[in-house]
């Protein structure tokens, strides 16, 4: 079937589309599909939901300071722990 | 997001390959944080990840004599770090044969079966980030297979672009475009399997309620 060549044809590009990255040209072809594609519609939705829910919850905690000390201990700067930064 | 903004700071290259211990330390201090984490998430064993973090720092002290500032700081460490936890994960496989990351990876042969078709977007985001559910993007990740799960730790965790991922990872910029998409489609199918179950254990209690 057309369409499903069309979809899998596409699938690929999504994930630059979903950044922004794309030529102008595929960019417009996206858009044209997914006007008649619900799939392709759900599918481009969750990837950009998918990609914002690992920004969202992406962990900053710092390196526990149990381990900092081991570091700066093996590299032999234990005089600069905790100076700036 | 690990903002990489935060760690563009100004870093001496003359007192870093004079062997300079206060501007060392200065870097450690600087990338431990992000190093760390990545090896967390590669590895997911703190052991482990502490080893990566401590033999990036010595890999890299030996090094900076001989660092000519072609990439940047910040890539070249990622690089040094990248290599530690990918060593440490082919050890584990135990393979006899070492796994260039740049293989080409075969089509598996789902790849390209019909996707998971369900719009769970709707969904609130409180019930998106329950404990439980950030604990199954965690583990969603670790079961990509390692040349994906490293191209989206660096490209969409720790921030890195194409490029500077590219440089890190020895790859082309369109290697890294494909890994990275053939990655978040994986996750997006693993997630969408699991917010569908969400949803219908939901839809199972609401249905039950009203009867």
């Amino acid at each position: 079937m057309n369409k499903d060549h069309n979809c899998k044809h596409l699938l690929t590009s999504l994930s630059d589309y979903v950044d922004g990255t794309l030529d102008q040209a595929i960019c417009d072809e996206i858009e044209r599909h997914l006007g008649d594609c619900e799939d392709c519609q759900v599918v481009v939705n969750t990837l950009e939901k998918t990609v914002y829910l690992y920004h969202k919850t992406a962990d900053a905690q710092d390196v526990p300071q149990d381990v900092k000390q081991r570091l700066f201990k093996k590299l032999d700067l234990e005089g600069f722990l905790d100076s700036g930064g | 997001m690990i903002n990489s903004e935060d760690t563009k700071q100004e870093f001496s290259l003359e007192l870093l390959r004079e062997g300079n211990k206060a501007e060392f330390a200065r870097l450690v201090e600087t990338y431990s944080n992000v190093i760390y984490r990545l090896g967390l998430k590669m590895l997911e064993d703190e052991q482990d990840a502490e080893d990566v973090l401590q033999e990036t720092f010595i890999k890299a002290y030996k090094a900076l004599p001989n660092f000519h500032g072609r990439s940047s700081l910040s890539t070249w460490l990622y690089r040094i770090a990248t290599n530690e936890a990918l060593m440490v994960l082919r050890k584990r496989k135990n393979k006899g044969i070492p796994v260039s990351i740049d293989e080409p990876i075969e089509l598996e042969a789902g790849e390209m079966e019909p996707l998971q078709i369900m719009d769970w977007c709707c969904m609130p985001e409180e019930e998106l980030m329950t404990s439980e559910a950030v604990d199954y993007l965690d583990q969603a990740v670790s079961e990509l297979p390692e040349s994906l799960r490293v191209v989206f730790l660096l490209r969409d965790i720790d921030g890195l672009s194409t490029r500077e991922t590219a440089q890190v990872l020895d790859l082309s910029e369109t290697a890294v475009k494909t890994r990275l998409s053939r990655g978040r489609l994986r996750l997006r199918e693993m997630l969408t399997v699991y917010y569908g179950e969400r949803m219908a254990e939901k839809k199972e209690i609401y249905d039950g309620q009203r009867t």
